[in-house]
């Protein structure tokens, strides 16, 4: 273990080994990841693994959008045998004229930033997944390249591709302390010794905050978890992905035959719990025989749950923070974290790199709070 | 009595999987060390039976690879259910709540 980095990244999902591997693309190569676990052990081995572009804010379409044009083609760039990588297409259901409405302003802002979205009527809807029921679908909206990839994979083929662009990854290694001096962050403390470092990414996923306030400072977020779960494999019959979020839920068949489900509570408490329930299957099932009855036969085979942290605005935290000054924030992601990483990791590689960003993410700072710039994502689950 | 019956590529480590003996080794030696980065490269113990066949087995590998008691190898985490259970037996849960 290097005692001395120009970059310390904490943690090692999808978003610090992401940033790591632009980092080196960008011709750095003195960085170390730190991860208390293992690999995408937090937020991002536990995610949903949808990508799509269909959002309801310009930043998110087109974060969104660029990293699934990234994923198209990130098993070759990263030299990784496959990210098991889906375009199914994603078909969002509308419940209710007001719902309908704004999937209309949904779609009109995607198509106007090349986002091939379109609204759907009932009928084809149930064409497009045969096994829709939904007696009470109004319509939907439908875009062909939104998909699936494999979480871990990913995650992995980032962290290798980083190691041989000569980064440190350190897996069960933890972060214990920030070293402050003048305004800057000197020394990451961690339970295998002190690494002093030039700047510090903080992408700690729902323990940011408490990263954060180890160098003073503070990040606005609420962290609840989210339930989800994976059937046994079947024969492909479901492209896209469904998502309601009349339903709070979503539901996919991965390359591989399972199907993933999950569902969004309103009623989850704010907190760190990341157990399971019986209520929730019970409460899926029940929502999956009114959307898709014909699901009902699948059997379970694993339940689990992960964190969101979800920020005033659902929006993500990016860009360097107010103090202490070499403290970089991609953290934040409001569950929608690992849909955005390519394109999460190159800015904040390009940022700190000194270099003008792809997407201008200025927006997204920490800053906007305080200043009552709050840019709220409508289309969240 | 042999003390195997076949090669390490003939040998099913998870049946649901379709892992082997020679699967778990090359990924040992490209690094993956752990149970639960070898469970997630693999897949091995994430199908129906839910790791209760191969997560023995393989907690005995690593440990033998690693040149430790098995004690010593951290097992990956058990997730519920016990036995895979259709989705519509779960419905059924939620209309007999009050």
């Amino acid at each position: 273990m290097k005692r001395r980095v120009e970059v310390a990244i904490v943690g090692g999902g999808v978003i610090g080994c992401a940033i790591a591997y632009y980092l080196t693309q960008l011709g750095l190569r003195d960085i170390a990841v730190f991860e208390r676990s293992y690999l995408a052990s937090g937020s991002t081995g536990r995610c949903g693994a949808g990508v799509r572009a269909q959002w309801g804010t310009e930043m998110n379409c087109r974060l969104a959008q660029s990293s699934i044009h990234d994923f198209e083609t990130l098993a070759d760039e990263l030299d990784y045998p496959s990210i098991d990588f889906k375009q199914g297409g994603y078909l969002i259901l509308a419940f209710g004229r007001a719902q309908l409405d704004q999937f209309g302003r949904n779609v009109a802002l995607q198509n106007s930033l090349g986002i091939q979205s379109r609204l759907v009527t009932p009928d084809e809807a149930r064409r497009i997944v045969p096994h829709l029921v939904a007696p009470d679908l109004l319509g939907a909206t439908f875009c062909p390249t939104d998909g699936h990839c494999d979480p871990f994979k990913v995650t992995d083929a980032y962290a290798q591709a980083a190691r041989r662009g000569g980064a440190e990854i350190h897996t069960a290694t933890t972060v214990t302390g920030l070293r402050v001096c003048a305004g800057r962050i000197t020394t990451v403390e961690t339970d295998r010794g002190p690494v002093d470092c030039g700047l510090l990414v903080n992408a700690a996923g729902p323990h940011a905050a408490q990263i954060a306030a180890m160098a003073g400072c503070e990040i606005p977020y609420m962290t609840q978890r989210h339930q989800i779960m994976v059937t046994e494999p079947v024969a492909a019959m479901q492209d896209p992905m469904v998502i309601s979020f009349s339903h709070g839920l979503y539901c996919q068949q991965t390359p591989r035959g399972s199907f993933i489900m999950g569902l969004g509570d309103p009623a989850e408490p704010v907190g760190f719990d990341m157990g399971h329930s019986w209520q929730f299957l019970a409460d899926l099932a029940s929502k999956i025989d009114y959307l898709m009855p014909a699901l009902g036969s699948l059997r379970v085979v694993r339940q689990w749950s992960g964190l969101y942290e979800v920020t005033p605005d659902s929006q993500p935290l990016l860009g360097l923070a107010p103090e202490p000054a070499n403290l970089w924030l991609a953290a934040g992601f409001s569950g929608h974290g690992f849909m955005l990483a390519p394109m999460v990791g190159r800015i904040l590689a390009q940022l700190i790199c000194g270099q003008a960003p792809e997407i201008d993410v200025s927006p997204l700072d920490l800053g906007r709070f305080a200043r009552g710039e709050l840019m709220r994502e409508p289309s969240v689950v | 009595m042999p003390d195997r019956v076949g090669t390490p590529d003939e040998i099913v480590i998870c049946r649901c999987e379709e892992v082997t003996e020679a699967d778990i080794h090359q990924a040992y030696a490209e690094g993956y060390r752990t149970v639960e980065d070898l469970k997630r490269l693999l897949r091995i113990g994430m199908g129906p039976c839910g790791g209760r066949t191969c997560m023995p087995l393989l907690l005995g590998m690593v440990a033998r690879l690693a040149g430790v008691p098995v004690a010593q190898v951290a097992p990956a985490v058990s997730r519920p259910p016990l036995k895979p259970l259709e989705l519509a037996r779960y419905a059924a849960l939620q209309e007999q709540q009050p």
